[in-house]
């Protein structure tokens, strides 16, 4: 009974949002596409799907976790937060550990009880921040909890004393900026400047081996599926109403019973522990966690995802992190020096033309097509 | 609940020498103010009488420098904000109409409707069939029938102005605060207003500010003059407007 | 038997030399310094204290450069000469005839080399000869070497210079270098009026010895044998502790002084574009790197003007910062008026691409030469030294601030500025052409923002990326202070600035920045709007 009745949430979750569930179709379908063809199409043919191109897409898919988190902060609740990126990095940082740990005494000092880096500084014992990450589990409590802490930390701080607009951006942002320094100093223990990387293997499986790639692929799939579903279940509910009501009148809000502020901290927590299982997910995809993830302009480039898909329509975000992502793949390989303008004017065209992102720029072109007709 | 008031408390809303000051500038200077359940009370005033703070006062949006703020004789307001204030059975209208813009008019309601204000509920929430048909009720109450599934957004300034107290009336408080209801609107409209005011007085007390005159004629009831965030006078309109220091202050010498 | 080879060879050569030069320059500036070449350090020893003797200008900087061991000779006429440049090739000057010799291969000359004996002796002699120069610097430098290595062997030059010195302050330095001579002495009387003197100063050698003085053994009892001065010194000790660290927080005061001023001057042209307009300009950390570069290239088109160059960067680089600030509010902001969160990201992807501009133009840092008058410090006392571009910083910071107040409040900009922030429709109907004045105010805080570069280029590496530091610092100066306060901007970059540099000591920089930054997070718990907030209830979110 329970489950026909959670059926049909889900069905009516979907029926309502018809754009979102041709994209979650068509992410499932491509994700075992690909994955199918990486591990059975004969190597050489030309439907292979080679392993560094599953791993991308892998990135991809953490990016668009990432950007899905930031639109429901953002594109419902108006919280512009340039803090993501910390949280994503500290998620990842939790995995790094966890894949660090892993390494054994694999390392190039050899050492079975000391990550390489703290063997380096001369480090008698591992500090006691460092223990329990033996533990997959463990690891994966503290990639939700890391940036579910400090998350709710900041947020309670900052939505108790009702800090809004550019003022928000700006602490998260700073808050961004402290961490950056702090993961850079070696002191701090997480492998200063060069950050974590010379990764292994994850729960047995080497990451070297296809199959682990697309597991991990296949997986980074199912959780931008399942928090896609998530976040509009939320959205749809009478919760996202509130979250809406907020955005354009936070007053108003309050006027009519609303705590405000319980609402943005539950959905700033929750959007971070999302952007920090997306950090988890891309670290043993990419190999590496360093502290260039805490720099501001990560955390500023997710906010470009969402604007130019469009913000405060989720599948938006989705898109935006795929079209974005996978520019910067092609130009900062085919060319390097002009990235940094192309990604700037983004920044500039899309605030002044697509206020509401590609996605609402098709919408219209739909809509003036229909009139025409 | 965080109240323990009286069953029948003598005045709903009592304010005994309230003062604000910003800046040096004195908005509410010892104010005294009472309002007795069930009351319609009007509150005129020149630009800058502090009639404005005095509501954010009373909302929990302002705390007073000094003075007390009771409702319903015990609950010390000024010790809460404006969603305990609310909770409690104090709605408040702004000046500006303040509506949800990008939701419906029918999901403006449907926030406003009275209930539990938890997360965790509002998650979970869905309308049952009386609240459904609560919401239609006020809807046709303030006009909007028509309306009903369009974005507040789409709507007139007057139109924006009834959905707000559309948004009053299904809260379901027991003191409703108005700011200036009739600004921006046409005659008609401002005399329906005030129809609409009277109406809803007769479940709850209401406390309107406003400047136009015939709207507060409209709604005959005692009125209160504010100047320079004091108390200037109060009775009916008639005597009101023939107290020479209210003719002096809206006149001039 | 090589030695004895060498040895021949030099003492061939001091005939030759002699030969050549007559006897004037066996005993002149010449044949002394040919002396030099000598490889036993006795004789170099015996070469230097004679050098020392003679009434020849040429004769410190030789001996300084000997030092340095930049002293060498050229092998092939054993002329002794200056070593200008260290690089593969070297170029060389004549010591005897200051003529410039050119660019030679390095292995075409040698170098004359000292032992620490004689780098001691070499000291001496150097300090000797600058106590009687002419030059009050050259006597106080000497002086203050000799504090810090007393020699008893120039206790009667010391005294005879005292005896002789006008200077107030560097009679004190030779005074406190004969005591440190005393000290040691076994004139108990004599130490005892050496002690007086050590006692009254607090500079770092005199502590030290105080604290060496003051000594006690396992019993309890002290080391030194002369219990007065023992008592003395140990009484002495206690006073110098306390007034140092009275300096030390006078120092890190002055210190964090001129850290708020460079926060400040990063900060007050955001105290206009974000206090007074409410745009809010990720682009600001960029326009002080254009300002900063503006420097460099006017360094590098007008090199002969270098003592100047910073002079003619100011106007310059509000100019040029300025009419970017134009260019990106006519272009962009004024289209995203009203919409601060998307001017945010507009403006940031502005400062992507005037990064990128800069960096493709030199992707390193460039290196701004700093002018002379710039360059040195200020000697408080002697525990206490100030460089002069702290104290240029806050100076400079406190003008900027100073004319911006009076553009503001006695300008027509600055009335028009206010009158459109205050009420637009009003200020429109008046005949002000907002928009105008809008762009002209956005123009000055980013020219405020291109001089803040200016006074930066003398502190801190200039590269692409360097405005990116001070954005966050400089919102967090604003919003510390209050939006739309001048006043509060300035009590908020130095209160923040002071912060800093207290907590450094404690904690390192990097935490004490980090520790800044979470108080402000608290700090906006308490006061949301800022140290001077403008409260009413005209300010609404």
């Amino acid at each position: 009974m329970m489950l026909m009745n959670n059926k049909s949430v889900l069905m009516s979750l979907l029926m309502n949002d018809k754009i979102g569930s041709k994209l979650i179709g068509f992410i499932i379908l491509a994700s075992i596409i690909i994955a199918l063809l990486n591990l059975f199409a004969p190597e050489g043919s030309a439907l292979h799907v080679p392993t560094y191109i599953v791993s991308l897409l892998g990135k991809y898919l953490c990016f668009a976790l990432l950007a899905l988190a930031l639109d429901l902060v953002w594109g419902y609740c108006g919280i512009l937060s340039l803090g993501h990126g910390a949280f994503f990095a500290l998620g990842g940082y939790a995995m790094g550990m966890y894949l660090m740990r892993q390494i054994g005494d694999r390392g190039v000092y050899g050492n079975p009880d000391l990550p390489d880096f703290m063997v380096f500084l001369d480090w008698a014992e591992m500090p006691w921040y460092w223990q329990g990450f033996d533990s997959l589990s463990f690891a994966l409590l503290m990639v939700v909890l890391a940036p579910g802490l400090l998350s709710f930390l900041f947020g309670w701080l900052a939505f108790r004393s009702r800090v809004t607009g550019v003022y928000l951006s700006i602490i998260t942002q700073a808050m961004t900026y402290a961490l950056l320094q702090a993961f850079y100093m070696n002191e701090f223990g997480f492998g200063g400047n060069n950050g974590l990387t010379d990764f292994k293997d994850i729960a047995g499986f080497s990451l070297l081996a296809d199959g682990t790639a697309v597991g991990l692929f296949l997986i980074s799939a199912l959780s931008l599926v399942l928090a896609y579903i998530a976040c509009r279940f939320i959205t749809e509910s009478k919760f996202g109403k509130v979250l809406i009501a907020i955005r354009d009148a936070e007053s108003r809000t309050r006027f009519m019973g609303y705590r405000v502020e319980h609402y943005k901290l539950v959905v700033f927590v929750f959007s971070a522990v999302l952007a920090g299982i997306a950090g988890a997910l891309f670290v043993p995809q990419v190999g590496i966690i360093n502290p260039g993830e805490f720099s501001p302009i990560k955390s500023i480039e997710i906010v470009i995802w969402v604007a130019l898909g469009g913000r405060g329509t989720l599948y938006g975000a989705v898109i935006g992190a795929f079209i974005v992502s996978y520019g910067k793949t092609f130009f900062t390989g085919a060319f390097p020096e002009i990235w940094l303008f192309m990604l700037g004017g983004l920044f500039v065209l899309t605030t002044m033309y697509l206020p509401n992102g590609v996605v609402g720029l098709f919408g219209r072109i739909k809509a003036n097509k229909g009139e025409a007709s | 609940m965080i109240l323990e008031a009286k069953e029948n408390p003598q005045s709903l809303l009592y304010l005994n020498g309230v003062t604000k000051t910003f800046d040096g500038f004195k908005a509410i200077n010892n104010l005294s103010l009472d309002i007795a359940p069930g009351e319609l009370r009007a509150i005129i005033g020149p630009n800058g009488a502090g009639k404005s703070t005095m509501m954010d006062i009373i909302t929990g949006k302002t705390r007073p420098d000094e003075g007390e703020v009771k409702y319903k004789d015990v609950v010390d307001l000024t010790r809460f904000d404006e969603a305990d204030i609310a909770n409690m059975g104090i709605g408040r209208k702004f000046q500006k109409p303040t509506v949800v813009e990008s939701l419906s008019v029918r999901d403006n309601l449907d926030l406003s409707l009275a209930g539990n204000r938890g997360i965790w509920q509002s998650l979970f929430f869905k309308l049952t069939g009386q609240q459904q048909q609560r919401i239609d009720e006020v809807i046709g109450i303030v006009g909007l029938t028509e309306k009903s599934g369009d974005l507040a957004a789409n709507l007139s300034h007057g139109q924006k102005q009834w959905l707000e107290i559309g948004m009053l009336i299904i809260q379901d408080p027991e003191v409703l605060l108005v700011d200036e209801p009739a600004g921006g609107m046409t005659d008609t409209e401002t005399m329906e207003t005030a129809e609409l005011l009277k109406t809803i007085s007769k479940q709850h007390s209401v406390i309107v500010v406003e400047h136009d005159m015939d709207f507060v004629r409209a709604l005959d009831c005692h009125v209160t003059v504010l100047h320079e965030g004091s108390v200037l006078a109060e009775g009916n309109l008639e005597t009101v407007s023939t107290n020479p220091k209210v003719i002096e202050v809206y006149l001039g010498r | 038997m090589k030695r004895l080879v060498f040895l021949i060879v030099c003492i061939q050569q001091l005939l030759f030399t002699s030969l050549l030069f007559a006897e004037n320059a066996e005993n002149g500036f010449d044949g002394k310094l040919s002396a030099l070449i000598v490889n036993s350090n006795r004789q170099k020893a015996v070469a230097i204290e004679a050098l020392a003797t003679l009434d020849d200008a040429r004769v410190l900087p030789a001996l300084k450069a000997m030092l340095d061991a930049r002293l060498y000779y050229r092998k092939q006429d054993k002329q002794i000469v200056y070593l200008l440049e260290t690089s593969s090739s070297v170029s060389i000057s004549g010591v005897i005839s200051g003529e410039d010799l050119g660019v030679v291969e390095k292995n075409t000359i040698k170098k004359i080399r000292i032992n620490n004996k004689l780098r001691r002796i070499l000291r001496a002699s150097i300090s000797s000869l600058e106590l009687t120069s002419s030059d009050a610097e050259l006597r106080l430098n000497s002086a203050k070497n000799l504090i810090k290595v007393p020699n008893k062997t120039l206790r009667q030059a010391i005294s005879a210079a005292i005896e002789t010195e006008k200077n107030r302050e560097v009679k004190q330095s030779m005074q406190l270098a004969l005591a440190m001579i005393d000290i040691d002495s076994d004139n108990q009387p004599l130490r005892m009026i050496a002690m007086q003197v050590i006692g009254d100063s607090i500079s770092p050698d005199a502590v030290n010895l105080l604290a060496r003085l003051s000594q006690r053994d396992e019993k309890g009892a002290y080391v030194e044998q002369n219990q007065e001065i023992a008592e003395l010194a140990e009484n002495r000790l206690k006073d110098a502790k306390s007034q140092l660290k009275f300096f030390k927080v006078i120092e890190d005061f002055i210190f964090g002084l001129s850290l708020g001023s460079i926060l400040l001057l990063a900060a007050i042209g955001l105290a206009i574009t974000f206090g007074v307009m409410g745009v809010i300009n990720m682009a600001h950390g960029e326009m002080i790197m254009l300002g900063a570069y503006t420097t460099f290239a006017i360094q590098q088109l007008f090199p002969e003007l270098i003592q100047y160059s910073i002079f003619i960067a100011i106007p310059v680089a509000f100019l040029v910062s300025g009419a970017v600030g134009v260019l990106i509010e006519r272009l962009v902001i004024r289209h995203l008026y009203g919409r601060q969160l998307d001017t945010l990201l507009a403006t940031f992807g502005i400062s992507l691409i005037l990064q990128q501009a800069v960096r493709m133009y030199s992707s390193n840092n460039v290196a701004v030469i700093s002018p002379d008058f710039i360059s040195g410090f200020w000697q408080m006392n002697e525990a206490v030294a100030i460089t002069y571009n702290r104290i240029y910083v806050l100076f400079f910071s406190l003008i900027v601030l100073g004319v911006l107040a009076l553009v503001l409040k006695k300008t027509l900009l600055g009335l028009q500025m206010r009158a459109v922030t205050q009420n637009r429709a009003m200020a429109n109907s008046m005949g002000i052409h907002s928009s105008w004045v809008d762009a002209l105010t956005f123009g000055l805080g980013s020219g405020i923002a291109g001089i803040a570069g200016v006074a930066l280029s003398q502190f801190t590496n200039v590269g692409p990326n360097m405005g990116q530091g001070y954005i966050i610092d400089s919102f967090m100066v604003v919003v510390f202070g209050g939006v739309g306060n001048l006043l509060g901007t300035f009590f908020g970059a130095m209160s923040l600035g002071v912060a800093n540099k207290f907590l450094e000591p404690y904690t390192g920089a990097v935490i004490a920045k980090i520790m800044v930054l979470v108080f402000i997070i608290l700090f906006i718990q308490w006061r949301p709007r800022g140290l001077f907030a403008l409260k009413g209830r005209f300010v609404e979110d």
